[in-house]
């Protein structure tokens, strides 16, 4: 580790309390440099908290910040090499868009010719050129999610903190701008580090998750990991939907009362008394409820054996009318043993 | 609706006594309050012109307006910035400190601080006077900053440190512009404040005269009737362009439960 | 590229200064707020404590000069006949005052609240402020003028043919005196008008604050406006009914002004607070006087907020 160059961001046993309350609970984890890391996990469970350690809103009660390697201790948030998108975009209401974006520059005293001219190519790349005068009472809510962008960018830091920029904008805003934003990060190469509580987003966006949960973390990894894997079962059910099966109904099923999920896609929905070979586990039941998704249908399939599995099946040559009518009968659910994913408790 | 007109009542009830003083002061009657005036003329103006004594009265005013004004100013937007940012104990206290002498009635200020002079054995000077109306000034001020810092976003702070800025290039950028509004009604509503107070200062001032000391002493020993008219108008011109402008600049900050003074 | 940011400027003593700062908000705290709390710490409690100090104090009767040794003297005087008379006349003038300004007051502040529209209540609110903004000595000064006997409310009864009803007022015992501005009715009327303001402004809070819900929860339980008002909206008036009530109550005790130009030379306690510390250098007896109002004030205070006035100010 010490002849690697440092990651850009370290957290060592950090913890904040407010009294009783744990936002962080002992967080030990490193970020590398240049990757796209996301924070996930629901209201409360300490990835803004984490977050604004790093920026340095916040001080840990105990543990240490590295960024670079260097600790962050009693720090403030001005001296550190790293800028924040807020969730609310925290524009500055008496400034034109222009002087925003330039505000880190102008208070580093950069000369004015060359803030101009990287403020304009900022907002190029934000795609909002030639719109510099204007107010951000004047923007709608993608354009000052942009000029945010811009203003925190510009100032070149090592490290980017996102935090749940695209909370605010509607469905198809949002994924035009996971796109945006993911190309930015590969073309401008700095570290970002994302926080959303839409598992849709870690997932597409994301080089690696992390997720939270009551102050502490609950997996690392690659989105196909987290998906595929996930280490407990709270992880399994916040990413994706989960298929656990525990205590006698696992037994039934998998020889063993061990906990294990498996994710619905990978369940075969199959007419009773086809053949199950021999990499794959099967269960029979009845289908309990058809909910129709448009691309895909999602069975509730109630087992005969006990405990309930969630089957998602794309709608090849299905429709809503043909899916609906298969409620209430008899099925066989065969999955491959390779997909099980055993639980943590 | 009878509730209406009752309403417009209270409304004529409230404001028009105000009309009757340019009334007044336009009057060909100098020696009693004859209504309707027998005539109109603008004779009182021009004598009022010509008066050294109300001249100096009016300086006097100004000056500890002035003064009161900028020390309310000062210390209002330190007391605000404070209680804005940081939650400690006994913030209730100093809340009741900062309102206490606007809350008690100004008789009871004025006795305490004519008692300190005596015992402190400070005599009655320019000073005494603005050391009373900074005190009662201060919550104007505080008033205002603190509604205005309480409607602006916290996160706007955290940017700009973000950004790089410290704590004073932070105020200078970002919390000043948006305050700066507030503050220039807080400072004119003390201005104002300050202009028209009479009840402290006749115990702060000894021998000096401020303008409204001087109407006092008119009101209380009638001489010159229709000068005073003619003070009192332009005692009203003077302090309505101040409060209409605290107004016109602080309204997106009321509230339903707006207090008076 | 470093940890720390990326051309920074110079680290100047500004910098460090908030560097140093950042890292002990406790002391920016203290240096933020020492400067008001010092300011109204010495200057105004202190002159709080000079005032109880004074009040302890006493005049020699030959001299006139005042002694500075503790004795209880001073407030002896507080219990003769004739003082007690002043603080009941102030008292009385009072208690009258605030009922009338809640009679007169709420009806407004009811209009305001319930049915004036957007616009009409942002013109009600400045015709409520601007009077109480404006300069309280010109404000008393105009309805001297108009009570005055050749004045306006003269020559509205006489248009009216009410000659009769005015002389009948003024002949009233007590109450009434050789004219309006120089009468109990005349000066009631005043502190009426100057305090206003105080009144309504709280009790349109209140009834703003009454949500519409309650209301037509009582409308729909089959409560006749009159029960619905009497039951639902008058008791949460009520505390700011309370609230104004403070002021107009404290200020009319306080008050010299008005019962010295309106008056009929009956003496009230700011009358003899003003004119003991003033040619008579009778300070300790203007703070032993002054102590009543305070007094005063402090269980009207209590009463006030068993009704929930503070909450409503």
């Amino acid at each position: 580790m010490d002849e690697k160059k440092p990651s850009a961001v370290s957290f060592r046993s950090v913890s904040r309390h407010y009294g009783e309350v744990r936002a962080a609970d002992s967080l030990s984890f490193d970020i590398a440099e240049g990757e796209f890391f996301s924070m996930l996990g629901p209201s409360g469970s300490g990835k803004t908290t984490c977050l604004r350690l790093i920026a340095g809103f916040e001080q840990p009660t105990s543990g240490e910040v590295l960024i670079r390697g260097v600790s962050m201790a009693g720090v403030p948030p001005y001296e550190r090499d790293v800028n924040t998108v807020f969730q609310d975009y925290a524009l500055f209401p008496h400034m034109s868009m222009a002087e925003n974006v330039a505000y880190g520059l102008m208070i580093r005293k950069i000369p004015k010719a060359e803030r101009a001219a990287r403020t304009e190519t900022m907002l190029a790349m934000v795609a909002l050129s030639g719109m510099g005068q204007r107010k951000p009472s004047q923007l709608s809510g993608g354009q000052r999610q942009r000029v945010a962008l811009a203003r925190a960018l510009v100032n070149q830091p090592g490290v980017l903190l996102l935090d749940e920029p695209l909370g605010a904008l509607d469905l198809k805003l949002r994924e035009q701008m996971q796109v945006e934003l993911k190309a930015i990060q590969r073309q401008v190469g700095i570290t970002f580090i994302y926080v959303t509580h839409d598992q849709g987003e870690a997932l597409s966006m994301s080089d690696r998750i992390a997720v939270f949960n009551k102050g502490r973390i609950e997996q690392i990894g690659r989105p196909d990991e987290i998906y595929e894997h996930p280490a407990t079962a709270f992880v399994a059910g916040f990413v994706g939907v989960s298929n656990i099966l525990s205590g006698p109904a696992a037994a039934a099923v998998a020889g063993a009362p061990a906990a294990f999920s498996i994710r619905p896609e990978k369940i075969l929905l199959a007419a009773p008394g086809r053949p199950v070979p021999a990499d794959s586990c099967s269960a029979d039941g009845t289908i309990a409820s058809v909910l129709y998704l448009g691309a895909s249908t999602r069975f509730g399939v109630a087992l005969s054996k006990g405990g309930e599995l969630i089957v998602i099946e794309q709608n090849r040559e299905e429709t809503a009318v043909s899916a609906s009518a298969r409620q209430g009968q008899p099925v066989r659910l065969i999955w491959q043993r390779a997909h099980i994913q055993e639980m943590r408790p | 609706m009878g509730l209406r007109a009752a309403a417009l009542f209270g409304l004529l009830f409230l404001n028009l006594p105000l009309v009757f003083i340019l009334l007044y002061a336009l009057t060909t009657d100098d020696r009693s309050f004859t209504f309707p005036p027998p005539g109109l003329t603008l004779r009182w103006f021009v004598l009022a012109w010509s008066r050294a004594d109300i001249w100096q009265a009016l300086a006097l005013s100004v000056e500890v307006a002035l003064a009161g004004m900028g020390l309310a100013l000062l210390l209002g937007t330190l007391a605000s910035l404070a209680m804005f940012r940081f939650r400690f104990f006994g913030r209730e206290a100093v809340t009741l400190l900062i309102l206490l002498p606007i809350a008690l009635p100004g008789i009871v200020t004025g006795i305490s601080l004519r008692s300190a002079f005596d015992i402190a054995g400070i005599s009655f000077s320019y000073w005494t006077i603005v050391l009373g109306h900074a005190t009662f000034c201060i919550v104007v001020v505080y008033n205002n900053v603190i509604a205005r810092l309480r409607r602006s976003s916290p996160a706007l702070i955290e940017a700009s440190m973000d950004l790089g800025a410290d704590s004073f290039q932070t105020f200078r950028h970002v919390v000043l512009p948006n305050v700066a509004t507030a503050l220039l009604a807080g400072g004119m509503l003390a201005f104002a404040l300050s202009f028209d107070e009479v009840i402290v200062t006749t115990f702060t001032a000894g021998q000096q005269e401020t303008l409204p000391i001087w109407m006092l002493a008119q009101l209380l020993r009638p001489r010159d009737r229709p000068l005073t008219n003619v003070v009192a108008v332009f005692v009203i011109a003077v302090t309505l362009l101040p409060i209409l402008g605290a107004y016109y600049l602080t309204r997106d900050t009321h509230d339903a439960s707006g207090s008076g003074k | 590229m470093s940890a720390l940011a990326a051309d920074a400027p110079a680290r100047g003593p500004l910098r460090r200064f908030s560097n140093f700062l950042y890292r002990r908000p406790k002391l920016t705290l203290a240096l933020l707020l020492l400067p008001p709390m010092l300011w109204l710490g010495v200057v105004y409690l202190g002159s709080l404590a000079a005032l109880l100090a004074q009040s302890m104090f006493s005049v020699d009767d030959f001299s006139g000069l005042t002694v500075y040794q503790p004795t209880l003297k001073t407030y002896g005087e507080l219990f003769q006949p004739a003082s007690l008379d002043i603080i009941l006349r102030t008292v009385v003038m009072a208690a009258s005052v605030t009922l009338g300004c809640a009679v007169i007051g709420f009806p407004l502040a009811y209009y305001m609240a319930r049915f004036a529209g957007l616009r009409a209540k942002a013109v009600f609110y400045l015709a409520v402020m601007l009077p109480l903004w404006s300069n309280y000595l010109v404000r008393v000064y105009s309805w001297k003028l108009i009570l005055a006997k050749e004045g306006v409310i003269t020559w509205l009864f006489g248009l009216v043919g009410l000659d009769g009803l005015l002389d009948w007022i003024l002949a009233l015992p007590v109450v009434g005196g050789p004219s309006l501005s120089a009468s109990y009715i005349g000066m009631w009327v005043v502190f009426m008008y100057i305090w206003l303001p105080y009144m309504i402004l709280p009790v349109e809070a209140a009834l703003e604050r009454v949500p519409r819900s309650l209301i037509e929860a009582s409308a729909d339980l089959g409560a006749h406006p009159r029960q619905t008002f009497r039951n639902v909206i008058l008791p949460l008036a009520v505390p700011g009914i309370a609230a104004g009530s403070i002021f107009t109550f404290s200020l009319t005790l306080g008050d010299y002004i008005i019962p010295n130009l309106i008056g009929n030379s009956r003496p009230f306690i700011g009358m003899v607070v003003y004119s003991y510390q003033g040619t008579a250098g009778n300070i300790p007896g203007a703070a032993a006087f002054t102590l009543v109002p305070i007094l005063v004030m402090a269980l009207y205070l209590a009463a006030a907020k068993r009704l929930g006035a503070f909450d409503a100010l």
